[in-house]
């Protein structure tokens, strides 16, 4: 059965007991019947590459700080010239978006604005990017450096010594506005390249699509690719600390990662190697950062130890590890020589060099941005938050630690309110009378809302997507669209993207959340919506992975190529279709799945 | 009678061929051999002949042809240590009427049979003894059919272009039939043709020598043709390959459709593949005869070469067309007998022409800065895919049927 449309979001009803979900978000990201003109005549997509699941409050605060910084980049700094902003809206709890173009007669006069703005960032790229790290590490500084310990008791005699004049209660009023402004911040800054490194990234795989009709994607992302990446660090120094512990005789340590004990001379100079890599490379989330539940290495060694201890099985079994750096740097180089031989004229040649070359030197952006930002500032940014949190429930303001991941952050300056004053007045607090019951029914709707099964897209879509971050970020084409309007009468092979070259067949096994990770298997073939980076670990073990979103240069392709696991990405349906058990034949070279029974 | 034939003029060479004494011959045992695989240009071009130089220089740019050897120039030269076949031949030669063709086949006969009656000298035999059961063993059958083939060296003539007027014998088999055909391939120099064409050329004080070229005769489990590029969009970073059971006659002859693959180029890699019902197949039978048969069972549609061969066959194409210069059409054959990792071998490759007469379009229209090259592309993001996948005159779909008639080499 095909459909030419998707369900308009006026006509979707709430899931049974989610009524009033939309109190659980900002009144700006609700459909509704102020903008039911504007909303009911778009085309909205599913995000679920990166918003995957119903959002608690706090979710959702970081989904809309993430897309307005995506936005204003391409609206107001660069002016790119078809792209503004791409619109958001949250519907019983899932992320949608619209990305809008420029009105037509206005876009001429954009392209000498973008000129000036873009060609400055592409002339002092690495300047720039230089100064982008130190910007970013002080900010996540900044926040980790925020305090959001319980109000004293008494305030220390030197506030009064000093003549300080303001006190704790001040603080911590000024400590959470701080933390929302640098978040805000750092998305800024996660935004600040982003666009613009994709679009050069683009005409340089636009050139080789023209030159190579047929040459696959794969080969376009290699010849950029960078050999060595912050984002691959985190696995690097897991299997590090494998042979360090191997060194020092402690292997067996590891052979439960839920009650590892380090002990004596050897354990304290284990938990040196650690403490030295776990700041920074461990703030690495086992999810992509947007969700309260992603494990952080960091916080939650069982992870990372689970991962080592497979690496030391691994280096006792004989195997190599390391990556062979100077093999992928050979290799990349091979590729490019042999595609530049192949083409037909010296001016074709000079065309290849120069966007090569420029999109190399934006790509270490692309593929690192997403440790700094997704990872590193995001762990701290949750840390935070829940910190916050612990400090609120442990005086009594709200019932329980993660409580205040169902507020909205308005609601949280109320609770502070409610606490500085009652602390300044020392009298009692009405929070956790008031906010209690509402936490409670938000946790319910939020469960029943993590249980609907939310539409691919939303109204009726484009004849032809042009818009170019639709397709470069997203991965969304005219093709996917079709696909998503077809599914259901057809039970043929899965298409995807053709991610990762090599077909094997096996057993599947379904991973919904980063906690099913480790039910994986030997030999079984990954499931699952998304992966993200740091399932790293897991790949060896895997014979191939697919998943249900991503383009060939989401984080995930990235990671599937460099452990050379056969993948298709962005089949769509994936999880809808197969089942864990399920044999699977798994076609990395034409992205096709066939399920086998 | 001729007094200007030069190639009657056999006693002006004899100084050089007469030091060829029976000690100087055994010192020089292992130089009448050289195999294709150790073939030095600088060193053996002048010895080995036109034919043999290209297969050695073949073999030397990674282009695998079928292994083998070539018997130099210097064993040919040694049977003329012999007085009475010198004076034998040269009577003949003279005795020749260049305007009688029909007396002068008959006096060709004569002289050729003369050469043939001539012992392989003894050294020379027993290297080319050695050397053919040296093949044989590398392909683990005794008694190898090979291939022998007359390569001749003019020092005078650029292309040698009298190499078609040569012989070549097919599946020969055992040490005896080789060197009875070694002699053969020394006489076919005196073919009335060969002698009507230096008689008219005016090949003067030819230093015109006979080498041999003994090669092993592919028997192929599968083959086919490989294109250096899709032949439907014109893709220079892909191989198009066909391929079916046996020798290639079933698929040239239209009698089977074969598989067809797409192997990248770069990446090395098989990108498609389309298996089709094989019915038929050709075969080399034990005596070098060439039969037909039906295929039967799951061999009917099971691909007929595995996805590491398609990677050789694709890397051997791109190599051919490197080492020429332009797209090739190349003939392949994996052989049944050399083993796994040499057994795909080139049977022929020439230019490719469907595409390569076009006028290569450019992909870049003049210099564009990158940053026009990027709006361009943010205005218009899927323009560049679409542009250049359906040219307007698209070549067949299948290889095979651009093939010139005819059977491989």
């Amino acid at each position: 059965m095909t459909a030419d449309k998707f369900p308009s979001p006026f006509e979707l009803e709430c899931p049974e007991g989610a009524e009033g979900w939309e109190e659980l978000y900002s009144p700006s990201v609700s459909f509704g019947e102020a903008r039911r003109d504007y909303e009911d005549n778009r085309f909205w997509f599913w995000d679920s590459m990166h918003w995957g699941h119903a959002m608690t409050p706090w979710d959702a605060v970081f989904f809309e700080i993430a897309i307005a910084s995506l936005s204003q980049m391409n609206s107001r700094h660069y002016r790119i010239p078809p792209a503004d902003g791409v619109d958001f809206r949250i519907l019983n709890g899932y992320a949608y978006l619209s990305p809008v173009g420029v009105e037509p007669s206005l876009i001429e006069a954009r392209v000498p604005q973008f000129m000036e703005r873009a060609g400055f960032y592409f002339q002092n790229w690495d300047d720039l990017y230089e100064r982008w790290l130190v910007k970013v590490k002080d900010t996540i500084a900044e926040i980790e450096a925020i305090d959001f310990s319980p109000l004293p008791e008494m305030e220390e005699l030197s506030v009064v010594t000093d003549g300080v004049g303001y006190g704790s209660g001040y603080e911590l009023t000024v400590a959470y506005n701080r933390y929302k402004d640098l978040i805000l911040k750092a998305w800024n800054y996660h935004f600040e390249f982003l666009n613009l490194g994709y679009a050069a990234y683009l005409d340089y795989f636009g050139f080789c699509k023209q030159a190579f009709p047929s040459i696959p994607d794969l080969a376009i992302a290699k010849m950029v690719a960078g050999v060595e990446v912050d984002l691959f660090r985190p696995n690097e120094e897991l299997k590090a600390l494998a042979q360090k512990a191997i060194d020092l005789g402690i292997a067996r340590a590891f052979d439960d990662p839920d009650a590892v004990s380090l002990t004596g001379e050897a354990g304290a100079e284990f938990q040196r190697a650690w403490d030295a890599a776990a700041d920074p490379w461990f703030n690495f989330t086992s999810g992509n950062g947007f969700y309260h539940f992603d494990e952080i290495w960091r916080d939650n060694p069982a992870v990372p130890y689970a991962f080592i201890r497979d690496y030391i099985a691994r280096i006792e079994a004989g195997e190599d590890i390391s990556r062979p750096i100077e093999a992928i740097r050979a290799e990349r180089d091979r590729i490019v020589e042999e595609y530049r031989d192949l083409l037909g004229t010296d001016e074709d040649r000079q065309a290849f060099d120069s966007k090569l070359g420029l999109a190399r030197v934006v790509f270490p952006y692309v593929e690192n941005h997403n440790f700094y930002i997704e990872h590193w500032t995001m762990s701290t940014a949750w840390r935070k938050i829940k910190e916050l949190g612990a400090t609120l429930a442990k005086d009594g303001l709200l019932g329980a630690d993660d409580d205040i991941l169902f507020l909205r952050r308005e609601e949280v300056d109320e609770v502070l309110w409610d606490y500085y004053v009652n602390w300044a007045v020392n009298s009692p607090t009405v929070s956790a009378a008031h906010w209690g019951p509402i936490i409670e029914r938000r946790r319910g709707i939020h469960e029943k809302l993590s249980a609907w099964s939310a539409p691919k897209a939303l109204g009726e879509p484009p004849e032809v997507i042009t818009e170019p971050f639709t397709i470069m970020l997203w991965g969304i084409t005219s093709e996917s669209v079709n696909t998503w309007l077809g599914a259901g009468g057809d039970e043929g092979d899965l298409k995807g993207m053709a991610a990762s070259p090599g077909v094997v067949e096996g057993p599947a096994r379904l991973v919904f959340t980063p906690d099913d990770v480790g039910e994986l298997c030997d030999g079984e073939i990954l499931v699952a919506p998304i992966t993200a980076p740091s399932w790293a670990p897991v790949f060896p073990k895997i014979q191939a992975c697919v998943t249900d979103i991503g383009g060939m240069m989401s984080h995930a392709a990235i990671v599937c190529r460099e452990y050379g696991v056969p993948a298709v990405t962005g089949t769509g349906f994936a999880t809808n279709m197969i089942s864990t058990g399920d044999r699977i034949r798994v076609d990395g070279s034409s992205g096709t799945v066939t399920i086998l029974g | 009678m001729c007094e200007a034939c030069p190639i009657v003029d056999w006693e002006r060479e004899l100084p050089t061929i007469r030091s060829f004494t029976a000690s100087s011959v055994d010192a020089e045992m292992t130089d009448h051999i050289v195999w294709f695989d150790r073939y030095d240009r600088d060193a053996h071009q002048s010895v080995v002949g036109g034919k043999n130089a290209s297969l050695g220089e073949m073999m030397m740019a990674g282009l695998p042809v079928a292994p083998g050897f070539a018997v130099v120039i210097g064993a040919y030269q040694q049977i003329w240590a012999d007085r009475s076949l010198v004076t034998d031949v040269n009577s003949l030669l003279r005795s020749i009427d260049h305007d009688d063709a029909v007396a002068n086949r008959a006096v060709s006969q004569q002289i050729r049979d003369r050469i043939e009656s001539v012992e392989v000298p003894a050294g020379v035999a027993s290297e080319i003894a050695s050397a053919y059961r040296a093949l044989g063993e590398h392909c683990g059958v005794t008694d190898l059919p090979v291939a022998v083939r007359s390569s001749a060296t003019a020092e005078d003539l650029p292309d040698a272009s009298f190499a078609g007027q040569q012989d070549t014998f097919l599946s020969i088999t055992g040490v005896d039939a080789v060197l009875t055909h070694v002699r053969r391939c020394w006489s076919s120099l005196f073919t009335d043709r060969a002698i009507a064409y230096r008689h008219t050329m005016g090949h003067m004080r030819a230093s015109i020598a006979m080498s041999v070229g003994v090669q092993k005769m592919v028997d192929p489990i599968a083959s086919g043709v490989a294109f250096t590029l899709n032949p439907t969009t014109g893709d220079r970073s892909q191989v198009a390959i066909d391929a079916s059971w046996g020798l290639g006659e079933a698929v040239v002859a239209g009698e089977v459709t074969p598989d067809n693959f797409l192997v990248d180029k770069v990446l090395r890699q098989v990108i498609s593949r389309e298996i089709s019902d094989k019915g038929v197949e050709y075969r080399m039978t034990a005596d070098g005869a060439v039969s037909k048969a039906e295929i039967e069972g799951p061999r009917r549609t099971v691909a007929s070469v595995t996805d590491e061969q398609l990677v050789a066959v694709a890397m051997l194409a791109r190599r051919a067309e490197k080492h020429y210069g332009c797209p090739q059409d190349v003939e392949w054959a994996i052989d049944r007998h050399l083993p796994d990792g040499e057994n795909v071998v080139m049977l022929q490759s020439r230019p490719e022409t469907v595409w390569s007469q076009k006028p290569a379009r450019p992909v870049t229209s003049g210099p564009v800065s990158s940053l026009d090259s990027i709006v361009s592309t943010l205005l218009s993001p899927l323009a560049a895919p679409q542009s250049r996948s359906q040219p307007t005159d698209q070549p067949t779909e299948s290889i095979a049927r651009q093939q010139p008639e005819g059977g491989p080499s």
